[in-house]
């Protein structure tokens, strides 16, 4: 009867795993006291190096669920060499990502060409109320503190890895 | 208690034994949900279960009474309200019946009937009504299909159940549970006693049929399907709420614990200790020592045996219903039948 060995085999399984947990301890954490260790290039939070941004709006476009907002205005920066033309340069008014609506498609910090745009692996920020969800750019920059170090792709990847500003 | 120094008036025990009716019958059942089902299932699957509440979790049982105390009482619209207030009643009544019959020691015993084994059997059964009530009074097809899935395996496995503990009676000569033990203490295996003669070795096949027999009786994995919660959601339990939903759960885990004191006194010899301990410690098998000691050793027994209830609860996938029915009728009832043959036979042999 070849039933009989896998109905002791299931009860060898169960016991092994009582005595793997009671001596090597469980795979999971308790949470609110310990936190799980984030795993490479975790997607948590987004955050914003504002530095960096020129308001060139491809984040906001490739945003498949139109969840980031930006808003910004001319100005005139001085020049660079003395005695030249004052430049023109765009300044970031608004910068939000409404994390209600955001997916964590992680496009915008794909197609972010002057690297503001960073995974965060935090995930602790949820709200009583959704507006509160909305981000904005003095929260996204906070975040900033957050992101780890650039873990370099697998070799042979298209993408280019990012340098995280400090 | 005639050996004590006071007399106590009849009223006096009749107290003390309520009070020690709810002991037996809660506290036991309290332990074994915190250290098996919190704690050793989540072990099972590698993880620590309940630790919020009190040390390590273990209040996360009073935790869960007071929040089954907060739910609202809900009767279905087009429910019979009596039958449906009152089914839960019923099956926890079956629970405390039988912790009556269970000896915890020489003297330490609610009752000491003389057809013990008759009476256990009998109540055990009372449970199926209080399910086929609540089943029929929720007024829902779940509980109905439930409900009747459960009266169909109860009666089928409570055959097994009666005829592997008919070996036992067979082998003790008695169907007083007291006789059981003293049997069972007495026993000599082949002429050498230290051991006493715990039924479970010479009735390995009654032991195996009531183990199964109680899992079934008791609808846990893998003869789960009256209260399938995949398919029936769970079965005659869908529509309770709150307290009643509790006073289910409370008999469910009390009478698998109070069968697990049954199955230790029929096979592996109740509150009393192998001889060979007694003589080394000195004291009689039936001194009022035992009355301390014995419910201790039914302690013990009790969690070696829902320890396997649990351990097998948890591990197999469940049965289908035809596969259950023909379990019981066409293996385990021809099992038990041979077994009462083989028993009787041996029992004129020797």
């Amino acid at each position: 009867m070849a039933l009989v060995p896998g109905v002791i085999k299931g009860l060898g399984v169960t016991f092994s795993e009582i005595v793997k947990t009671v001596t090597k301890g469980p795979e999971t954490v308790q949470y609110p006291h310990a936190k799980e260790d984030p795993v490479p290039r975790a997607r948590g939070v987004i955050a914003l190096h504002e530095d960096n941004c020129t308001s060139c709006m491809l984040c906001a476009r490739e945003c498949p669920d139109w969840c980031i907002y930006i808003e910004g205005h001319k100005e005139l920066a001085p020049p660079r060499r003395a005695g030249g033309k004052p430049r023109s340069v765009n300044k970031l008014d608004r910068f939000d990502i409404d994390y209600g609506l955001c997916m964590y498609c992680g496009i915008c910090v794909e197609v972010c060409p002057f690297e503001a745009l960073f995974w965060s692996p935090e995930f602790e920020y949820s709200e009583p109320k959704i507006a509160d969800l909305l981000h904005d750019k003095t929260r996204l920059g906070q975040w900033m503190t957050t992101v780890p170090e650039f873990e370099p792709y697998e070799a042979g990847a298209q993408v280019k890895g990012k340098k995280v500003p400090r | 208690m005639s050996q004590l120094a006071v007399e106590f008036a009849y009223w006096q025990t009749t107290i003390f034994k309520l009070v020690m009716a709810f002991v037996a019958v809660l506290i036991p059942a309290g332990g074994t949900v915190y250290l098996y089902l919190f704690k050793m299932v989540s072990f099972m699957q590698s993880r620590l279960g309940p630790m919020e509440a009190g040390p390590y979790g273990s209040l996360q049982l009073m935790a869960e009474v007071g929040k089954f105390a907060q739910k609202e009482d809900i009767f279905p619209a087009r429910a019979d309200r009596f039958v449906f207030a009152a089914a839960p009643y019923v099956v926890l009544v079956s629970t405390f019946l039988l912790v009556l019959v269970v000896p915890f020691g020489p003297d330490a015993a609610f009752a000491n009937f003389d057809v013990g084994v008759f009476l256990a059997l009998a109540v055990s059964s009372l449970s199926v009504i209080g399910i086929l009530m609540a089943g029929w009074a929720s007024a829902s097809k779940y509980s109905l299909l439930g409900g009747l899935r459960a009266a169909g395996q109860l009666i089928a496995y409570e055959l097994p159940l009666v005829l592997a503990v008919v070996g036992v009676v067979i082998q003790a000569g008695s169907l007083n549970l007291q006789r059981i033990v003293q049997a069972q203490i007495e026993g000599e295996i082949f002429g050498w006693g230290a051991l006493g003669n715990p039924f479970v070795i010479t009735q390995f096949i009654g032991f195996f049929i009531f183990l199964v027999a109680v899992q079934a009786e008791l609808a846990q994995v893998p003869f789960d399907m009256p209260i399938a919660e995949s398919e029936l959601v769970s079965g005659y339990m869908t529509e309770y709420s709150g307290f009643r939903f509790l006073l289910f759960f409370i008999a469910e885990f009390a009478t698998a614990n109070i069968f697990a004191f049954l199955a230790s006194v029929l096979f592996l010899g109740g509150w009393s200790v192998p001889p060979f301990v007694t003589d080394l410690l000195g004291i009689d098998s039936y001194s009022n020592a035992m009355n301390v000691i014995g419910p201790i050793v039914m302690a013990t027994k009790m969690l070696l045996l829902t320890f396997v209830i649990y351990w097998v609860r948890f591990t197999y996938p469940r049965f289908r219903e035809d596969q259950l029915q023909k379990f019981a009728w066409k293996f385990l009832i021809p099992l038990a039948l041979v077994n009462i043959a083989l028993t009787g036979f041996f029992k004129v042999a020797f």
